[in-house]
């Protein structure tokens, strides 16, 4: 049975859909069977930052309504054996995404796929807490910035309520934080939150941390996930997120990577 | 004070990001009491009611008036602590006040 990881921030713009983007593609590169869903109905966009924005015919809420089928909508991956898209709805609001609806589809994502990832909305209303309603384990995208880091908390606070396995007094949601956007240089000036001080803040075991690159854009401009542009030092970092979380050390040459990348050459 | 040493002092010794931290681990312990006891929602109202009803006999400011509940094992326990001015001028004619209502 798949397991369903939530990829959430309260914050809107600190980079859940790259994230969702870079990690699926990554669990697909390393062998695993992975679905990514775009829960950010209204405003889809895991579709383009992933390269099949043409591609969509049916999306989530088709599914939901029954006006198309699973294997209809779920679109596969040109670069990457197994990865699939499942995108969000353009024209509908978050309210189409029912929690039986939901709980129907991702039922049988779980039987064909290992992995599941879910890209949450921003805010912490109805779109936010579906999306994080049936997860096992929940990414916690963080800048080093207070008003991330607040939210950060707040969404921390609602995977130990508003879930599934809050309200039915099952194991809680696994935490992972996730550091992105992080600017050593700024850190060593003193004007950014330390890795440290936000891990500190929200005390949840920390996954990993992306630094702040120009790489980002430049895949996102041309529909590429950046943990399939090799050269890129937020890809690699994502890679050895993908290895910690896969209970790997990462590979030598990501450790030095991972110094020089954040306490300089 | 030479040039050098003006913007020696204008540089605070505290960096911002130490200030966000402060900031934050300030806010998120709030936050997080208020939470973790829903019955904490009701705090604020409660509050500025008692305080209304105080004031009826006292002239006293919204500082005055605190509110603080407790966990302690299954119980919680609400205190409340009103700091009462201590010149006479604090009170309140009662009989006048009570009179209108006549
Ligand atoms: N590590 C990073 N370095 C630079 N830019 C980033 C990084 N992560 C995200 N971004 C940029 O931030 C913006 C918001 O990212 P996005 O993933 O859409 O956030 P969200 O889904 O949380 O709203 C995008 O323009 C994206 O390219
Ligand atoms: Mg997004």
């Amino acid at each position: 049975m798949g397991k369903i990881i939530v990829v959430t921030s309260g914050k809107g713009g600190v980079g859940k859909t790259t994230t969702s983007a870079a990690f699926a593609t990554g669990l697909a590169l390393r062998g695993h069977q992975t679905v990514v869903i775009d829960f950010d109905v209204g405003l889809r966009n895991l579709d383009l930052v992933m390269g099949c924005e043409r591609r969509v015919v049916y999306d989530f809420v088709n599914v939901i309504n029954g006006e198309g089928n699973l294997n209809q909508a779920l679109i596969k991956d040109k670069r990457v054996e197994n990865l699939f898209i499942l995108p969000a709805s353009q024209t509908r609001d978050k309210e189409a995404l029912t929690v039986k609806g939901v709980a129907r589809v991702l039922e049988a994502l779980k039987k064909r796929f290992e992995y599941i990832i879910c890209d949450s909305p921003a805010g912490i209303e109805h779109g936010a807490i579906i999306a994080m309603y049936f997860s096992d384990e929940a990414l916690i995208v963080t800048n080093p910035e207070v008003s991330s880091v607040r939210d950060s908390d707040r969404i921390i606070g609602m995977l130990s309520s508003k879930t599934r396995r809050a309200v039915q007094n099952l194991t809680p949601v696994k935490e992972h934080l996730l550091i992105t956007r992080y600017i050593q240089k700024r850190v060593n000036s003193g004007d950014m939150l330390s890795i440290q001080d936000v891990q500190e803040i929200l005390a949840i075991p920390l996954l990993g941390v992306i630094p702040e690159s120009p790489s980002v854009l430049k895949a996102s401009n041309a529909g590429i996930p950046i943990t399939l542009d090799k050269k890129s030092d937020a890809g690699l970092a994502y890679l050895d997120v993908i290895a910690s979380f896969l209970g790997e050390e990462p590979p030598p040459r990501e450790k030095k990577g991972f110094l020089t990348r954040f306490f300089g050459n | 004070m030479t040039i050098f040493n003006y913007f020696r002092t204008l540089r605070p010794q505290q960096k911002t990001a130490a200030v966000a931290k402060e900031r934050l681990q300030i806010i998120v312990a709030h936050e997080r009491r208020l939470r973790n006891s829903p019955t904490l929602e009701y705090l604020p109202q409660l509050q500025q009611e008692i305080l209304e009803v105080v004031r009826k006999y006292v002239i006293i400011q919204n500082e005055h008036i605190k509110v603080h509940i407790e966990k302690e094992g299954q119980y919680e326990i609400l205190e409340l602590n009103i700091t009462l001015p201590d010149t006479e001028k604090g009170q309140i004619n009662i009989q006048k006040s009570s009179s209108d209502v006549t």
